[in-house]
């Protein structure tokens, strides 16, 4: 079965994050006061095969861990649906 | 004394190092990262440049390299290993050094000198310096902003592991003298061996007096047996 | 279907209806769509020279030292001891216009496979860069782009970007000008390769990147056209991939220096069909290509589409068939594709198939010989008036030392640090004078560049260690390179403009101690048809030729870059031909830099003191300076306006053949020419590297303001012990160039303390070094101040222990 995962990787609480921050700025400047806080990360749109969600949602896991994310700064999450 | 520099795709600093420690008295060779073979060198090296593109993380993908798997082993048997800009940040992915790279916090590549206090002189590395000399060394990154958790970081400079640090011309590291963000000012840190150091500096571009210094040749000397 | 002579497609697709006669006439039949597409695309001005190719002739490209002239990607000069130096320059104008990130970066790696196409090694990129007025939030992010585009693919190649420069005038506001130059060596010049096919039966290679549908020009046109799919929303922005740039560097320099390849063309403008027919064409040969075979990143593209993709970091490969083999297995080893497509021909034609079935035939020889056009051309009835100044209505400042602090935060004039800090320069440990250094900068050969193949000689490594450590046993060689132009010059007399920017560009590289070898140039214009464009056009171009030969410096490569214009009149820019020169220096240890570095040191202006026996002398000359087109006039009138400075070319020639031989004797500890914003300017950036002061006496007639920030041309400050002066003078006196000790080199902390004499008294006025300091570096960072907030590096931002 073929399903689609979707990673998005984002820095941990805490850590600078200066490209969050230039956009942040850059919306401010624009007059949007509104907007309090905004972080930067990466999404990942990954189509696999795999026998059940599980098994897709454990391979997307163990990519994230290996290689999509740096565990010492980021965090991520997974969302898998049927591609 | 034999090392490698290892070639990934992308690297572009391999010439440079090469170039460097030749001059230094080294017997060069280099290492073309599908191989598993380290040719009995005795050191190591993990040059500049955009290792496989650098497009997730740098150094993420070199990290996962057939090279890379020897030199972890090299690493643990006590074989020296210097990682310079890119090939820190592939240290850090590969887990031989603590911490991660972020963006500079200006989010704009940098390149200039930069002058750098030497630390610890207990490394092979950098055993012909003096501690605290205030050295000069060129940067040229968009990632060098080094980060580590309290912990991790409170070991670092407990152990001494901090290498080298950046600062103003008479040796403090203030904020006005650190060039990405880099916690504590941290340029270059070693493991708890101190067979492995990284460093975002570059030394094989101060190795010549025609290039504005020499420093960078100390540390190539330094491996001199 | 509609038949194309009643949709006129041809107009649509950018060709006149005489042109598309012509193509009748030559295929004898009406040609089809791909036909005419390719026709388009070939007779381009970009990729044809229709409006320039007639006066491009006039540039001088012959001298012994010439090894490549024009016509090929790029010209080669011999530089000594067997080095052999390759340079170019392109415009990048439009796509920056556009997306200024990708727009820049693929111009980076356009002029590089330029460079590499030859068998050269890129050592370093230049980049000349106009905008319009910084305050503008649409130029900032334009230029903001384009410095970043640079740095991102010229960092990840990992060749330094090492000079250029960056200007601003309001006429650039929508229409910016990303003029790129790549300098290579070859190490053994009988490896040069060209864009040539060989003998028939030799196999066509498509290498590297795959073939996607960037860059393909007007969606629409396109879609109503050539009746394709319902595809409509087509990449048209090339997007760079640096990462792949440099596999392709390593891999192409492989199969050239191991001698694999007959004949390697970059592809540029125009994709696959400009390169094919540019080999084909110049080797009189045909060629079969089957678009099939071609590497795609998409499915369903056209014929069409695949001759025209602009896709990046793509070459065309000519071999012979038993070489195919090996040729892969080497661009293998680097990951990229190499891909037999097609075959060299005897036929003079360009035979294109699409699964067996043939689908465009055209002969090579129509492809690659456009018509050749010589509109009428017009000097334009604003230049009296524009050249027309009054200099005793230029008001007068009250306070000199505040006039140069003003004139130093000038953004043409400031420190370009925030520019060249954000492009890696040191890489390559060649850089031997760096950017903000001196007027040009100086690069040094290596004798023994580690490396070559990484594979075949695990040995090798040890026995070029032992060549390294060594040493030459001769001094190194130096390269030294510039970019140069002063398009305000241009603006007011286009040809007297040219005729500075060379002169400048040759006094730059002199300053360092470089020979000049060799230029070139990227003429950038507005629409040429338009009679007064194409005159500033033939101006220049006469400029630069008159230019060139006087000073013996050959044209071996350019680019030309029309239709520069935007705006709702469609205004044209300034005309800028901007001058890329490349020199050469004996002995790179001896290159020189231009901040003076010793105290005591007498500082001695070297050229003409007063412009006023200058004949043809530029407005404001018999006040005491030539401010036509200064930045000094502009900054106190806020108009571009006069008679811009005269340049003497023999007493050019002469100042930088005197500069040049005191630098090769050691007599001098540096050298500076004087240029925009004249001698105060010079003075100051003498001063600021080092943290030195200086005292200064200048003497002259007419108005002070005018003897400090005249922008006389053949002039230089340099800086030597006093011991050296008699032999200075003497050395003057025998080669007919004025000199003059104007005053001496102070203690660091210092102040800048600068008198002016003329008869008709004395000014004097101090300023500390550090306060030229903060005028001249604090510009440009405060333009983008609001952009980088992150960077102030101050306290709540900090380490998030």
């Amino acid at each position: 079965m073929e399903w689609r995962a979707s990673v998005k990787v984002q820095l941990k609480k805490g850590i600078l994050d200066p490209q969050g921050k230039a956009i942040e700025g850059g919306l401010r400047r624009l007059g949007y006061k509104a907007i309090s806080k905004v972080s930067c990360g990466k999404l990942l749109d990954i189509t696999l095969t795999a026998d059940s969600e599980a098994e897709a949602r454990r391979l997307i896991d163990e990519a994230c861990r290996r290689l999509l994310a740096n565990p010492v700064m980021e965090d991520y999450e997974i969302e898998v649906s049927r591609a | 004394m034999k090392i490698g520099v290892v070639v990934f795709p992308g690297s572009n600093c391999d010439r440079d190092c090469f170039f460097a420690g030749a001059l230094a008295g080294h017997e060069m060779r280099f290492l073309w990262h599908q191989e598993r073979d380290l040719h009995n060198v005795d050191c190591v090296i993990l040059p500049g440049g955009f290792s496989y593109g650098d497009y997730l993380r740098a150094g993420a993908i070199a990290r996962f390299s057939p090279i890379i798997e020897e030199v972890i082993a090299h690493a643990r048997r006590g074989g020296l290993v210097l990682g310079i800009c890119n090939g820190f940040q592939v240290l850090l992915e590969a887990g031989l050094l603590p911490g991660a790279m972020l963006p500079n916090k200006s989010l704009k590549f940098v390149s200039k000198p930069v002058h750098l206090r030497v630390e610890n002189t207990s490394t092979p590395f950098t055993r012909l310096f003096d501690r605290g000399t205030v050295i000069r060394l060129p940067i040229a990154h968009g990632l060098g902003n080094f980060y580590a958790d309290k912990d991790t970081l409170d070991r670092l400079e407990g152990e001494g592991r901090v290498v080298f640090r950046y600062c103003d011309r008479n040796g403090n590291p203030d904020e006005a003298h650190n060039p990405n963000g880099s916690l504590n000012n941290i340029a270059g840190i070693c493991n708890e061996e101190g067979n492995v150091l990284g460093m975002m500096p570059h030394p094989e571009r101060a190795s010549e007096e025609i290039l504005g210094g020499t420093d960078g040749l100390v540390i190539f000397r330094s491996l001199l047996s | 279907m509609v038949t194309q002579s009643s949709s006129k497609l041809w107009r649509k697709m950018g060709l006149r209806d005489s042109e598309y006669e012509l193509i009748t006439s030559t295929l004898g039949r009406e040609p089809n769509e791909t036909e005419l597409g390719l026709y388009s695309a070939m007779w381009s001005e970009h990729c044809g020279y229709k409006h320039s190719k007639a006066y491009l002739r006039l540039l001088p490209s012959q001298a012994p030292h010439v090894l490549q002239g024009p016509g090929e990607n790029a010209g080669i000069v011999d530089i000594g001891r067997g080095v052999a130096v390759v340079l170019k320059m392109e415009s990048h104008n439009h796509p920056s216009a556009v997306e200024p990130f990708q727009g820049a970066a693929t111009g980076v790696g356009g002029i590089l496979r330029d460079i590499f196409t030859m068998g050269a090694r890129p050592i370093c990129f230049l980049d000349s860069l106009r905008f319009g007025p910084p305050e503008d939030e649409v130029v900032k992010y334009l230029m903001a782009g384009v410095v970043s585009g640079i740095s991102a693919y010229g960092n990840c190649v990992g060749i330094p970007t090492v000079a250029g420069e960056v200007a601003f005038h309001g006429p650039f506001k929508g229409n910016p000008l990303v003029n790129v130059m790549c300098v290579g060596i070859i190490r053994d010049p009988s490896t040069i390769a060209r864009g040539i096919t060989g003998e028939p039966g030799n196999v066509v290679m498509v290498v590297g990147s795959k073939t996607g549908r960037d860059g393909i020009r007007g969606a629409a046109f396109a879609s109503e056209g050539l009746g394709s799919d319902s595809e409509k929303d087509r990449p048209s922005v090339q997007v760079g991939d640096p990462f792949t740039g440099k596999l392709l560097i390593e891999a192409c320099l492989e199969v050239i220096e191991k001698r694999l390849v007959v004949g390697i063309q970059d592809m540029g403008a125009a994709g696959l069909i400009s390169s094919a027919s540019e080999m084909a064409g110049k080797s009189k040969t045909g060629m079969v290509i089957n678009l099939d075979l071609v590497p795609r990143r998409e499915a369903g593209m056209t014929p069409y589409e695949v001759m025209l993709s602009e896709s990046q970091e793509r070459m065309l490969i000519v071999a012979r068939p038993e070489k195919v083999e090996e040729i892969r297995e080497h661009f293998g080893r680097w990951g990229l594709d190499a891909t037999p497509v097609g075959e060299v021909t005897d036929s003079g034609m360009l035979q294109l198939f699409d699964k067996g079935e043939l689908v465009a035939e055209v002969p090579v020889g129509s492809l690659v010989n456009p018509p050749v056009y010589d509109p009428p051309a017009e000097r334009p009835d604003y230049i009296p008036d524009l050249q027309e100044l009054d200099p005793a209505r230029v008001p007068e400042p009250q306070d000199l030392g505040k006039a140069l602090l003003s004139i130093l935060a000038r953004p043409n004039i400031a420190s370009k640090r925030w520019v060249y800090e954000q492009y890696d320069y040191s890489v390559g440990t060649d850089t031997v004078i760096g950017p903000g250094r001196s007027d040009a900068c100086v690069m040094r050969v290596k004798h023994v560049l580690p490396g070559g193949s990484y594979f075949e000689d695990p040995d090798a490594g040890a026995a070029q260690s032992t060549l390294i450590r060594e040493g030459p046993g001769h001094p190194e060689l130096g390269i030294a390179v510039t970019t140069d132009c002063n398009a305000r010059y241009c603006y007011l007399d286009p040809g007297r403009g040219a005729m500075q920017a060379v002169a400048e560009a040759a006094r730059n590289l002199s300053m360092t101690g470089a020979r000049p070898l060799a230029i070139t140039d990227c003429l950038n214009f507005g629409n040429p048809e338009k009679p007064h464009v194409y005159w500033q056009f033939q101006e220049c171009v006469k400029g630069i030729a008159h230019a060139a030969r006087a000073l013996s410096i050959p044209v071996v490569s350019g680019n030309v870059s029309f239709y520069n214009e935007c705006g709702d009149g469609r205004a044209a820019v300034w005309p800028t031909p901007v001058i890329g020169m490349v020199g050469g220096l004996e002995d790179v240890s001896r290159a020189c830099a231009s901040a003076f570095s010793r105290e005591g040191d007498v500082i001695i202006l070297v050229g003409p003191e007063s412009p006023g026996d200058l004949p043809g002398a530029g407005s404001g000359a018999e006040l005491g300076g030539e401010i036509g087109g200064s930045e000094y006039l502009e900054m106190v009138t806020g108009e571009a306006r006069g008679k811009p400075p005269v340049v003497d070319l023999e007493l050019e020639g002469r100042m930088q053949a005197l500069v040049r031989s005191l630098i090769t004797q050691g007599k001098v500890r540096s050298a500076h020419d004087l240029s925009d914003g004249g001698l105060g300017v010079a003075l100051a950036e003498c001063c600021i590297p080092g943290d030195f002061g200086a005292e200064v006496v200048v003497e002259g007639h007419g108005r002070p303001d005018f003897i400090l920030f005249g922008e006389t041309q053949s002039r230089a400050l340099v800086s030597a012990g006093e011991e050296e002066l008699p032999s200075i003078y003497d050395e003057a006196r025998r080669m007919g160039v004025p000199v003059r000790a104007i005053g001496r080199v102070k203690g660091r902390g210092s102040p800048l303390a600068v008198e002016v004499k003329t008869g008709e008294g004395l000014t004097r006025f101090e300023v500390p070094v550090s306060r030229l300091r903060d005028a001249w570096e604090g510009a440009i960072p405060s333009i983008f101040d609001d952009m980088d907030r992150g960077d102030s590096g101050g306290g709540d931002d900090g380490a998030g222990v």
